[in-house]
This record gives C-alpha cells, structure tokens and sequence, in this order.
C-alpha cells in the first residue's frame, strides 16, 4: 500500500458522480455540483456547528440511508447522497416550518425583508398555510443592545452565527446565547452594552432581522437599493466592500468576502461612518469637520468666501508659484487619503511645477517610505500563514482591525505562534506564545537582542532571558517563515526608534518577511506614487531628500519656507503637536485641497472642495501592495472636483501641464511609467485587485452580493463591469531592485541614545485608536459618542505606589506644561503611562497633548502628582 | 415469582444505616477490591471486566469493556462519571451516591487504574446536595488513608480525583453535553464526528464516561472475577442490575435483581419487590427505562427485565427505572407532562428538537386541558415523525442528540395505545379525569 | 478588588487550580457566588469572567443555561416540588398548588418578605418517596400538605437550620487532599510505567 495524497474525492450527489476536494464539506460540493442546499447557520468563514438541520441530505452509511447535516460532514471518497428524495424534503420543510411556528409576521415591517433567507425559503417550499395556532413566544421587541444593533428576540431563529462570530471570530464574546431550549436568546454583558468594534459583522451574518443596524434601520428596502463594490478607506486594510445607495444617498456598506483581504468582515468604523460622507451642517462653519465643502473659497478680508473655482485657482496658484520662487519656499504635505491617480498628479504638481521635494504623505505619524519600501513583504495571506508572526507596533485591533481579525484566525487555529512585542495592549492576549514588553525607545535594543543572544538587556529589563531564548527559537535561524507586523507602537517616541529595530531585525533574519501596518488609508499608495522626501513614482527611491512632514512645520515656523500646500484638510487634528502645527500654519500661505472642513482651515488662505469616498474613481494601494479600485457611487456635492482635475488644472493656471487629462488617462500614464497596475485594474475590475509585482493569474471578478450568505440575490450589482480576461504580467519588483530603495540605502541609522528610565518620571506613551476624532469619526452622528474622554493609564502597581485609585484625577506634568487627567489601570510596563491620540475632551473637542510632548525628543516624559 | 437468592452486587452494604461512613466501608471490605487490582496488570483488571460483559448501565448500555478498549492511547486521558442522573422517575445513581460513595470511590479509582488515566472528574447532579458532600467526604477520605493521591497504597499509581457539581440541566447526562459542562460551558451536546469521547472527548482527549452504577460494580467484579460476574444474568444481560420503580405501586423504590431473570410482572407485584397495585387497580401502561422510551402495554408485563428482551419488544431498558400507571391515571396527562419535561430540558440547539418540543407540549396541553381537536392527533404524530423520522426504534433523528428523538415516545405510545382517551378528552373539552 | 470574600475568593482560586484549564472551574465558581450573594449577581458574574478567562456576556449565558443559577435575588429557601410524572401521579401538581397557597407566592415567584422562593421543578430523583420536595436542594421528604405546612413552620422559626442552609450553600464539606505532583509529571509517571510494562511483556 502506498499513500497516495488525494486531490480529488469522488462522491455521488442525487446518482451524478461530482469531484470533490479532499476536506470540503458536503454543502460546498453538492452546491458545485449544482444541487443548491437549504441552510442557516452555516457560515462559510466559521467552523461549522450543523444546529438548524436546514440542510439535512441523506447519506448513505452502514445503517443504510441517514439524515445528515450537509453543512458539517466532510466529504469521503464514495459518499453516495441524496439531497431532493422525498424524505429529505420532509425532514426540511419540517425544520422550516418549526423555525416558523414562533417567528413574528414582520415581514412588511422588517429590515430584512426582500433579503431574508428565511422568507426566500418560505416562499420557495413553505406550504401556504400555518398549522401552528398555539400563542407564539412573545419577547420585548426590539432592544438596544449597544449603541449601534438593536436586537428582536422574537425574530431570532438561534442559528448562533452572531455569537460565535462574538466568540470565535472577534473573541471579544460580548454577546452570547442565553437561557436553554426555545427559551435561548442572544444577550450582551449583564454590565456593559454590545459596543464590540466589529459588532455589525454580526448585522450582517444575522439570516434574519433579529439583529438590525440603527443607522440602516428603516432607511431602505433592499429591491430600491443599488450596489457596487469598491475599497474601504477608512485604514490601509483596504477591505473590500458594496456599497449601496437608493438615490444619490448611501444607504449601506456592507463587507465583501475577498478571499485575500477581509473574509467578508469589516470594523464598525469602516461600516458605519458612511454617514460622515454628505456632511451634516451645510456650510454653515469650515472649521468643522461634519461640513462638507462644497465650493472653492479664499480668504479675504480674513473671511473665507465662496468663490469661482477659476478665482480659487489663480490664488492658489499666485501663493504656490510666489512661494517656488525661492529655493526650499514650497513644500506639501498629507496625501494619504487620495487615490493613487490623485497621488500620482499631485507628485507631479509638486516636484513637477513647484520644483519642490518636500512632500509628505504622512504627519510624522508613520514610518520612513523608503524605508517601508525597502523591507521584504508579505501579503496578509502570508502574514496569517507565517509559522510565526510577530507584531511589534501598536494595538492592531484598534488601529487595522480586519487585520487582527485575520491574524486572530491563523492563531486560534494553531496554525501560527506569535511574540508580540508591546507597548501597549496587546490585542491578541492568550493567543499570544512568547510577550515582550518594551519601554519607549526600548525596542532597538530589544531586537539587538533578539537578533544576537550576547546582547545583554541589563539590570531593569522587563523580560527574563527565558522569554528572550523562546522567541529566539521561534525567530529561527535566519528568519524563515517568520513575518514581522511592525507599526508606530507610539507616536510620543521618534519613529527612529522603531526603524532602527526593523532595521536590524531585517538585516539579522533576512528570510523574515514584513508586513507594514501603515494605517492610514491609502498611505501605501501615495508612498508608492511618490509623496515622500525620498521616493519617486513606482517605488523609486531618491537619496537625495527634502523636508518630512515635521520638518516642514519647522521650517514653516522659522521662515525658511512660506506656504504650503495641504493635501487633505486634517493637519492640525493629526500631528500630535497640535500647537506647533498652528504656529507653522499661522505663519504660512496655506492652499488646502479637501473634501470636508476642519481647523485647519482656520489658516487657510485657499480652499479647493475635492471628491471623497465613494464619489471618486481611481484605485488604491492596501499595506501589502495590493491596488484595488473604488467605484464612484455618488455625485459629488455641488462644484467638487477629482484631485486629478485640481492638480492638472492648478498646473495650468501655473503656466504648466500635468499631461494627465482623466483618472483613467492618468492610471494609464502610472502604468505605463512604472508598471504600476493602476490601469489593469480599473479597467480588469479584478475583484481582489492585484498585487504590484504580483501574478496577475487568478484576477477574477465574483458575483457581488454579500447578503448571499445564505441564500438568495439581494440587491442589483453595478458599477465594476466584467472581468475583461487574462492581464499581463507585471513584474514590478515587490522586493528592493536597482531603481527601488534597498536596506542599504535606506541609512543605517543613528546609534540611538535612549535615556535611562528615571525612577520620578512616568515614560508617555501615545496610542491610536480606532475611534478618535478623525474626520470620519467627527462627522458621523451614528458613532461620534463612541469616542472614548481622555485618561492616563498607568499599570496598577504604579496606581499604588502613587497612591491613587482609578478615577481620581491627577496633575501630569510634561515639559511644556501641566494636565489635570482623570487616571486608570492599563496592564502594561511600570513607568510608562499611556494616553489615547484623538480622544475627545467633555465639551466635545479633540485633547491636546502639546504640553505633554517635545516633539524633538526621542522619548517623552512625565510626572504624575496626586491633587 | 421473582429471582432473589442471586448476591447483592452493588446495594450489599445499604442493608447499614451507616453504609456511608468510612468506618462501615473498611469494616465491610472496602478497599479489598483496589487493593488487589493494584497488585495485577491494568490490562488483566480490564480484561476482567471484558469478560464481566458489564453493560453501561446510564442508558444506553453500552459494554463498558469494549468501551475501554476504545481509549485512544494518549499522555493525558480523562475518566469521567456520569452522576447527573436526571431522566425522569430514575434514582438509582441517587441512592448509590448517597448510601455508599466510597464504593463509588473505590470502583472509579479500579477504572482509573485499568485505564491508566490521568485524571478523574465525578460529575454529580447540582441538586444532589447531600449527595456531593458524601462523595466529597468519601475521596477525603480515600486521599487521608491512601485510596487516593500519590502512590496509593504503596503502589506506582498515584490519582487525582476531582467531584464536580453540575447546575440543574437534564441534557448534561447526554456524555457529551457532560463533557462540554465539565469545559465550564453551556451544556451543548456536541455533533458527531467524532463519534465517541473515547477518542476525543474532554480537552479533546481521550475520555471515558461511565455512569455511577457502571463503577460501583467494579469492586465486585475485580474481588469476584469476571466470570462470576458473567454467570449471572442471561444473554447479553449479566450481572445484578439496579431498578428503580415508581409510580402506582405499594412499595416504590430501588431493587437490585438479576438480569433478564425476572419479569416486569416480577419487579411490580413481587411482595418483596413493588408488591403490587392498590387494591382494585390494574395495570393501564408501564414507562420503562425512562420517560425517552416508548410505553408498554400490560401484554407486556412478562417480557423478562434484560437489555435485548426489551428492546425486541421495540423499547428499551435505558436508564433502569419502571414507572407503573394504573387505571385511575390520565395517560394524556402524563404524557403531555412527559412533553413538558423534554420541552423544558431541549438544550436549544437543533430546530426540531427546540420548537418541535415547544409545539408539541402545547398542542398536548389543550387536549389535557381543553381547546383539543381531533386532528391534533394525526398533527402531533406528524411532528414527531418530523423529528424522529418513521417513528421507529431505536429513532431516526433529525437533531444531534437522542433527547430530541426522544420527545415523540411518549406521545405516540399514549395516542396509538390509548386513542380512545384521546378522543374522549376531545369530546369532554378536557380531562375526564378531572 | 475582589467581590468575594477573602475566604471564598481563595476558594474560588483553589477551584480554578484543580483543572487543567481554567474555565472548567465556571459551574463550581457560579455556586461559590450564590453561596455569598444568594444569586448570581453582577460583580460576581465578573470575577467568574475575570477568574475563568472569559466575558462577562459568555458567564451569564452559560449560567443561564444552568436552572440552579438565579440571575435575580430569590428568597432564602428555594422550595422546589416536583411534577413530572411519578409525582405527577402521586399528587406533585396539587402539592406544587397548595404550596403557593401557603407561601403565599405563585410558582417561579418570591414571597414578599423575601423568605421564599417556589419551583416547579423537573424529576428531582427520589420518585419512591413522591411527591417530591427540596429546600435549598436538601430532600425535606414531605409529601403531604400538612407535612409541607409544618416543614415551612421549623423553616421559618429556623429549626431546619442545621439541615437546611441559607440558599445558595451547596456543598458543606470541602475538598482536603489531593494530588501532590503536577499533571506533567504524573502523565510522565504514566508513560515510564507503560513503557516498563511493555519491556517486561517483550521479555517474557
Ligand atoms: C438525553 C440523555 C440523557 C442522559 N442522561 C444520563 C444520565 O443522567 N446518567 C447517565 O449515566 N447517563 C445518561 N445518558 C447516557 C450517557 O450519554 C452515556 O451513555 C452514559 O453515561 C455512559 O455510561 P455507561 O456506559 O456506564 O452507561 C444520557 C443520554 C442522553 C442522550
Ligand atoms: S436534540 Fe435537543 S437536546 Fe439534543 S442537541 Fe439537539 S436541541 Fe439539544
Ligand atoms: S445545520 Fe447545516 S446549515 Fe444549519
């Protein structure tokens, strides 16, 4: 006998002979095969439990024919099933009409209605008429159970999807199965509402209307909804979503199942912030950033006013060319959130007709591009797929949620272990192999230390040798499938810190690969395009410099450079140095291109209204390189342009020309440069878009309809067009080449000299987090009250050497002032102290931290004093 | 009548009012039988009850030595006893916990040893309160005089054993529903495959559950052999077995007989035995092995009290106990009590079982109590059949678990056998017995 | 801070130690917290959550699912009667009647001075002696309504008060002894002497 490795299981489905895969479950291949199986619980991406019994079939065992659940059997070779006998029909319109004898008759007025499985079902096989006439179980109707899902028991049919998306998927278990028997119901904490970041997975999962979304609630009847689907940019996961609107109004977002990216999943804040899009206050105040703007404006008389978009123009382009005229006068900064064909034609405005190399995507918040550039990649698929991952960087689940949920996955199966190296929080908790806790500007020295076992950690080393010696046996040798999840674990630390550990985690495991959680939304893309001191279109690299971001604002604030060009009207909120950003702006000429208010406008002298989300054509670059397209669902608001329209257009009025005439001109021209696969994909309209340097085998556009599971076509699909057939290969290289940046040039970076821990001080850690008061965040009504109220949280043995409990107010004193914060228990390393960047203060505005911060230290400090 | 000269197997030291204390269990050969297992071969002691032919005595009477022989080998397996006992009108495990634990103790630390497990969880029905303090006072015990612990007795086995409460959930008895409380978790009974715990169980690891009576005839067997054990009983049925009858009869309790040596008749109207019915009184229906098997007719009465007997007869001998209706008793009342138990206990999981239970205890309601048609019969079998498809037993089913084929025995033996009564409540707008 | 006393909170840890995992530990924590609170009550739920490595949500549906556990305050006894179907036929329904009569509560309901609690319960597994009642799940063996009336009377002036604790205590007698190697070691104990065996089986 030889073992032979089958690659195809050979079953019979209803006397057909159907090739199965070895492994797959019964449902899937029957489906292939044709033979459609009813079900509920089933959920392609969960472990399936067989509850509902929707999909009994008969399979034929040694007992003769059984019933048996198609969703939960495993095909084997020779399984003889029948899936339309007369007793497999019995047996489901049995189960289905025992899940309808209690179910409510709110099909008129249920969210559900026109997308539910269960009514698909009803119609399709239920017998007209009921021969339930006992009294139905009643429950409250629909509760609260969180700020965003309302909850209606009576509907519930206790398929468990949502709770073991809970459990299994997001492991937070914030809602689980209550009661027993036909008393069981779905329930939140008995203290602490549903307010889960990924609870509107668990909308959508739900087969029925039990649970519903406030802000869809009512809002639309699926059969009046139109669909396309397109990217999430609300962070670099770059999640595949539709997106759908009745009218010109967005009505919902729902996640797509790209096998690469997101599983069908999304946070919360990708899903519900649509309603910050339109605007919600008119035009009432700029400084807003709920205010959609919607027509150009200068300042005059120290008033912004309205004016034409060619008045806007002449302006913007006097205070640019004026400021071009002397050497270094010019720069621009932000990016992040345009497409990568806006990128592409700012780049070129900038360098091109400004003569300037100061730009910057990024606020000082992120890593150094060329840098990013330069490290081996990997894919998400590669990172969940790693023998061992290891994140070092801030709290994933708050900053790249969809990525947490997809490295969660690899973990809980076991397939990977992980060493996090933390800060902060460490998301991934009991799932977590081997913990290393860093202080900041601690981390280098860490990965000297991981990298070369003589490297001595010293006497207050918050790991023990032991924990040090087990993530160097999981590193390996050289680093061979080994993936490091690395980020901006603290924005009060210079990046130097972090890019001196990747540094030398890159050059002591060579075989490692690094997956960049640059969270921004399409900061991968405008790096890729070319917005950084050091980089040129198509990943080029360019030694020889200009300002960052920071040193920008420097140079802003001491003169030597006297406007500047924002890209996105988010500054101010975004640089931890709030006050220095508007002390550099006070002092500037300031042309901002944005599509919502904000103050930041406060400083600006010219204001051009630009298209956002779901309004723009164009393609984005997620943080594994991979470039998918958005579908302009909407118009956009009154005279608002495309970026690749503003730049050509202020070039003009400089006297230039971009050559870039339209977006799908300009992905042309970014292809044909730097093979860079803009134009294939927005014209291939490949569903999971395409890797830059990737095969482009396998580009396939899939059927688009998220609420298919289970089940049925809900809602119309438009807007990508067909799959347009094979596209050449690209060959960009992923990893460094001659024209891209390598290690090497990339600066072996200064020997950093961190200060030792003083025993007084407090070292200031600044985290992300998910909800903060970015734009997206402030202009939407449905999750504006999510964001958290500033406090400091130290660990609880400090809270008792300090001698005060959680919730007591302290004076924290950091060098450029004093802070009265109320303080809480974190676990994290002593003597560090951590805030959330973003939080919102009891009147409704974003906390400063200027006085904590002096934006050129290597670390911050802090005191703490009781009150 | 009735064979009583056969030895009392596992109730022998109950004839003591102090049959649970330590002092009455050493004084009466406790710990004789571990202490001999200890010096022979785990296998030989297995082997031993191989060759008892020990059927499981929870219910589904399982061999426990082919059982046995079924442990994945594995560094970590799991012993756990089944103690929940629950089903309606049984309570045998009841009088075993709570009259002679250390027996329980002694035999659960023999299977130990055999099994070479690593460790042992008694898991006892929460409402047994008494019954938790004597089986944790009886392992004290054995850890304070070397029964338990490390190297008991001298020997190289040492063992751990663990007494955990359950909280008030039926379906917990199921095994794997057990296991998945024993996790700290809702009691779910888990889909197969894997078919049995033996190979995956608690943690996933190898595990064997038995029920209490299972355990507390080991002592016995290991002192006696096997084939003494064998010798007993008849066919597959050897050995004593504990009966519990209830119902309407003079002497309810718990009776240990031979196997598949007495009758029905026997067990009921043997004076030393249920000794009969109220004067006046005939048999109307017998529930044997638990409310989840189908009824008996007095034509029955003389099918013999053995695991095959029974279940030729289309029923089965499950979890031991009797329960007698006489002809005052209201069998739609009954069984639609019966429903009520199931409706109420469904863990939820599988649609028939959950809504189908719920269904049926309330269309049983109305005939019971008024609002009853003549079509709800034919309605209620369909259900059932829905559930436990043809009716059949063994069951069919449409669910994971037994509980829920397990709902249509009562209300389909009490409508095809008693048809008429049913008619009669539907003529009387209710029960006529009221 | 803990919300058990210091007592049962060593206890609670002593529970969690005899598992190979923790969660195991969850239905014996749920009983230690209706031993100090009487119910399951919310601080408690979250020291079990805390205790077992789990959410608070997951320790309440678990519980929930469990009838022993009371997610509200019940009275200091919880008098249970049987219905199903020995007692049933032995007159459990009209006992279960005649009780709310005299406690002066409907079932599943509390009594107003908070004293007790009354249950219809399922099979409490002491058929021969039906119908069948539990106080606080100690057999009172009461089967008829005088005796019923007259057991709740010595509740009442606390006669039962040796036999019959407040609700909530379930197991008086605490767990002493136990194994003195760790898991590791006794499951390595288990393979050298398989492998011992097995040797001296190859030789003769
Ligand atoms: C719904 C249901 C309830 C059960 N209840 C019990 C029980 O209370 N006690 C018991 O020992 N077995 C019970 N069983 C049987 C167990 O699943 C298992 O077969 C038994 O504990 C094995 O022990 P044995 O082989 O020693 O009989 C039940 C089974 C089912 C399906
Ligand atoms: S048959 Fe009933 S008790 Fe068994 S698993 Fe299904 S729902 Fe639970
Ligand atoms: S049991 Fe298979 S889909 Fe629910």
């Amino acid at each position: 006998m030889t073992d032979v490795v089958r690659t195809v299981v050979n079953i019979t489905v209803n006397g057909v002979a159907v090739e199965a895969k070895p492994g797959e479950l019964l449902i899937e291949a029957a489906e292939r095969a044709g033979n459609y199986v009813p079900r509920f619980c089933y959920h392609p991406r969960m472990e399936p439990v067989g509850m509902c019994r929707m999909c009994l079939v008969e399979v034929d065992g040694p007992r003769g024919a059984t019933l048996q659940p198609a969703c939960y059997l495993r095909v084997n070779e020779g399984m003889n099933v029948t899936t339309d006998s007369d007793k497999v029909k019995k047996a489901q319109d049995g189960v289905l009409e025992f899940l309808l004898a209690n179910h409510p008759l709110d099909c008129p007025v249920c969210d559900k209605g026109g997308e539910c499985p269960l009514q698909d079902q009803t119609l399709a096989h239920g017998s007209g008429e009921t021969r339930f006439i006992e009294e139905k179980r009643h429950f409250v109707k629909p509760i609260e159970i969180g700020e965003l899902v309302l909850l209606d028991r009576e509907r519930c049919i206790q398929c468990a999807r949502c709770t073991r998306f809970s459990a299994e998927v997001a492991g937070d278990a914030e809602i689980a199965f209550s009661g027993r028997g036909d008393q069981i119901e779905v329930a939140p904490s008995p203290t602490k509402p549903f307010d889960s970041i990924f609870s509107g997975n668990t909308v959508q999962i739900c087969p029925v209307g039990a649970l519903t979304a406030k802000p869809y609630r009512f809002t639309a009847r699926p059969w009046d909804l139109e669909q396309v689907e397109s990217t999430c940019t609300t962070c670099a996961v770059g999640c595949r979503v539709a997106v759908q609107s009745s009218g010109n109004r967005l009505t919902r977002v729902l996640g797509v199942d790209s096998d690469p990216v997101n599983h069908g999943w999304l946070c919360d804040k990708g899903r519900f912030t649509l309603d910050a899009i339109d605007g919600h206050e008119g035009e009432s105040d700029l400084l807003s950033a709920a205010t959609r703007v919607t027509q150009p404006h200068i300042r005059r008389d120290g008033a912004l006013v309205a004016v034409s978009w060619s008045e806007a123009l002449r302006e913007a382009a006097r205070i640019l060319s004026d400021a071009a005229a002397t050497p270094n006068g010019v720069g621009a900064i932000g990016g992040a959130a345009l497409t990568n064909e806006g990128a592409f034609a700012w780049e070129r405005f900038v360098r091109g007709v400004l003569g300037s190399d100061h730009l910057d995507a990024q606020y000082g918040d992120g890593l150094d591009g060329a840098l990013v550039q330069a490290l081996p990649g990997a894919t998400i698929d590669e990172a969940a797929s790693a023998n061992t991952i290891v994140t070092l960087g801030g709290d994933l689940r708050q900053e790249l949620p969809v990525l947490f949920l997809r490295l969660r996955e690899s973990l809980v199966k076991g397939t990977s272990k992980l060493v996090a190296i933390r800060e902060g929080e460490n998301p991934f908790a009991e799932l977590t192999s081997v913990e290393l806790n860093v202080r900041p500007g601690e981390v280098a020295r860490l990965a000297s230390a991981l990298a070369d076992e003589h490297v001595a950690l010293g006497v207050d080393a918050l790991n023990s040798e032991f924990e040090l010696a087990e993530a160097r046996a999981l590193l390996g040798g050289d680093g061979a499938g080994v993936v490091f999840v690395v980020g901006r674990a603290n924005l009060a630390e210079s990046p130097a810190v972090t890019e001196r550990a990747l540094r030398i985690l890159a050059e002591r495991f060579p075989a490692a690969r690094f997956l960049v959680g640059l969270r921004r939304a399409n900061v991968r893309g405008a790096l890729d395009m070319g917005l950084a001191p050091s980089l040129r279109p198509g990943r080029t690299y360019l030694a020889d410099n200009g300002r960052d971001a920071l040193a920008q604002l420097r140079a802003l604030r001491e003169g030597e450079q006297s406007a500047v060009l924002l890209l996105g009207g988010c500054l101010v909120g975004n640089v931890l140095d709030d006050q220095g950003a508007r002390d550099a702006l006070e002092r500037a000429n300031v042309v901002v291109v944005t599509g919502h208010g904000g103050q930041t406008l406060a400083y600006a002298d010219v204001v051009l209204p630009a298209l956002v989300a779901h309004e723009r054509a164009g393609t984005v670059t997620n943080i594994e390189g991979r470039v998918t397209a958005l579908a302009p669902k909407l118009a956009g608001p009154g005279s608002a342009w495309h970026d690749v329209a503003i730049a050509a257009e202020l070039a003009e009025q400089c006297g230039q020309s971009l050559g870039l005439t339209s977006v799908e001109q300009t992905a042309r021209t970014i292809e044909e440069t730097t093979g860079y696969p803009s134009a294939s994909v927005l014209t291939a309209g490949a569903s999971d878009g395409l890797l830059v340097g990737g095969s482009t085998d396998g580009a396939r556009r899939r059927p688009l309809d998220p609420m298919a599971i289970p089940g049925i076509r809900s809602v119309a699909g438009s807007g990508l067009g067909e799959y347009a057939g094979a596209i050449r290969h690209l060959d960009t290289p992923r990893r460094g080449s001659a024209t891209s940046a390598t290690l090497r040039d990339v600066a072996a970076g200064r020997e950093l000299d961190v200060p030792r821990p003083n025993s007084y001080a407090f070292a200031l850690v600044v985290e992300r987090r998910l909800y903060d008061r970015g734009i997206a965040m402030q202009g939407s009504p449905a999750l504006a009250n999510l964001v958290a109220t500033p406090t400091i949280a130290v660990s609880a043995k400090d809270l008792d050497r300090l001698g005060v409990r959680e919730g007591e107010s302290v004076n924290v004193v950091g060098p450029r002032g004093t802070m009265v914060l109320t303080v809480s228990a974190a676990s994290c390393a002593r003597a560090t102290a951590h805030v959330a960047f973003g939080a919102r203060t009891a009147e409704g505005a974003t906390q400063s931290w200027h006085a904590l911060i002096d934006p050129d230290a290597l670390v911050n400090e802090v005191r703490l004093e009781t009150r | 009548m009735a064979v009583l000269d056969a030895p009392r197997i596992v109730s022998a030291r109950t004839e003591y009012e102090d049959s649970h204390t330590l002092a009455r269990f050493l004084a009466t050969g406790g710990n004789d039988a571990l202490r001999k297992a200890l010096t022979m071969h785990p296998e030989a002691v297995a082997a031993e009850v191989d060759a008892a032919s020990l059927l499981g005595r929870g219910g589904a009477g399982f061999p426990a030595g082919r059982k046995w022989s079924m442990l994945r080998r594995s560094a970590i397996s799991y012993l756990v006893v089944n103690g929940d006992e629950s089903e309606p009108a049984t309570f045998k495990d009841h009088f075993l916990v709570e009259r002679d634990p250390h027996q329980l103790v002694e035999g659960v630390t023999i299977a130990a040893y055999a099994l070479q497990v690593s460790q042992v969880f008694i898991f006892l029905r929460g409402e047994f309160a008494l019954g938790l303090e004597r089986v944790q006072q009886a392992v004290n015990d054995a850890y304070e005089t070397g029964a338990l612990g490390n190297k008991i007795f001298g020997s190289n086995f040492s063992l751990d054993v663990v007494v955990h409460p359950g909280a008030g959930a039926y379906i917990c008895g199921e095994e794997t529903s057990l296991i998945e409380a024993l996790e700290g978790k809702r009691g779910f009974p888990r889909i197969k495959p894997p078919f049995f715990p033996a190979v995956t169980g608690l943690y996933g690891e190898p595990t064997v559950v038995n029920n209490v009576e299972t355990m507390s005839n080991l002592p016995w067997i290991v002192l006696h052999g096997g084939a003494a054990f064998a010798a007993l009983g008849q066919g597959r049925s050897t050995g004593t077995r504990l009966f519990a009858l209830a119902g309407q009869v003079n002497r309810p309790g718990v009776y240990e007989i031979e196997m598949a040596k007495n009758t029905f008749r026997d067990l009921i109207f043997d004076p030393a035995l249920g000794g009969g019915l109220a004067p006046g009184r005939s048999v109307k229906a017998i529930i044997p092995g638990g409310v989840s098997a189908p009824w008996f007719s007095p034509d029955q009465l003389d099918v013999p009290l053995g695991q095959d007997e029974v279940a030729e007869q289309g029923s089965m001998l499950g979890s031991g106990s009797v329960v007698v209706l006489d002809d005052s008793s209201c069998v739609v009342r009954a069984a639609w009590r019966i429903t009520k138990f199931f409706s109420r206990e469904s863990c939820g999981q599988c649609t028939p079982c959950r809504e189908g239970s719920g269904w049926i205890e309330r269309a049983m309601y109305r005939l019971e109590h008024g609002g009853g048609r003549e079509e709800d019969l034919d309605l209620l079998l369909d259900l059932c059949d829905n559930i436990a498809p043809g009716l059949t037993w063994p069951p069919q089913q449409t669910t994971i678990c037994v509980l829920g084929p397990s709902i249509p025995s009562s209300v389909n033996s009490a409508i095809s056998m008693f048809r008429d009564d049913f008619l009669a409540h539907v003529r009387h707008g209710g029960c006529p017995h009221d | 801070m803990s919300h058990f006393r210091v007592e049962l909170r060593q206890r609670a840890e002593e529970l969690v130690a005899l598992y190979p995992r923790k969660r195991s530990a969850m239905l014996p924590l749920l009983h230690l917290v209706q031993e100090q609170d009487g119910y399951l009550s919310a601080a408690g739920i979250a020291e079990v959550a805390e205790l077992t490595g789990t959410s608070a949500a997951d320790v309440r549906g678990t519980a929930a699912f469990y009838d022993m556990f009371h997610l509200e305050p019940v009275g200091k006894y919880v008098v249970g009667i049987c219905t199903n179907v020995a007692c049933l036929l032995a007159g459990g329904q009209e006992l279960l009647e005649h009780a709310s009569e005299t406690l002066g509560c409907a079932v599943g309901a509390t009594s107003d001075d908070h004293l007790f609690t009354l249950e219809e319960t399922e099979c409490l597994a002491d058929c021969d002696r039906a119908p069948c009642v539990q106080v606080n799940h100690r057999y009172v063996r009461t089967t008829t309504a005088p005796a019923f009336d007259a057991m709740v009377a010595d509740l009442r002036e606390g006669r039962l008060d040796a036999d019959v604790p407040a609700h909530g205590t379930l197991i008086r007698v605490r767990r002493s002894g136990g194994l003195r190697v760790s898991r590791e070691e006794l499951a390595a104990e288990r393979a050298s002497a398989r492998a011992e065996r097995e040797l001296r089986e190859a030789k003769g």
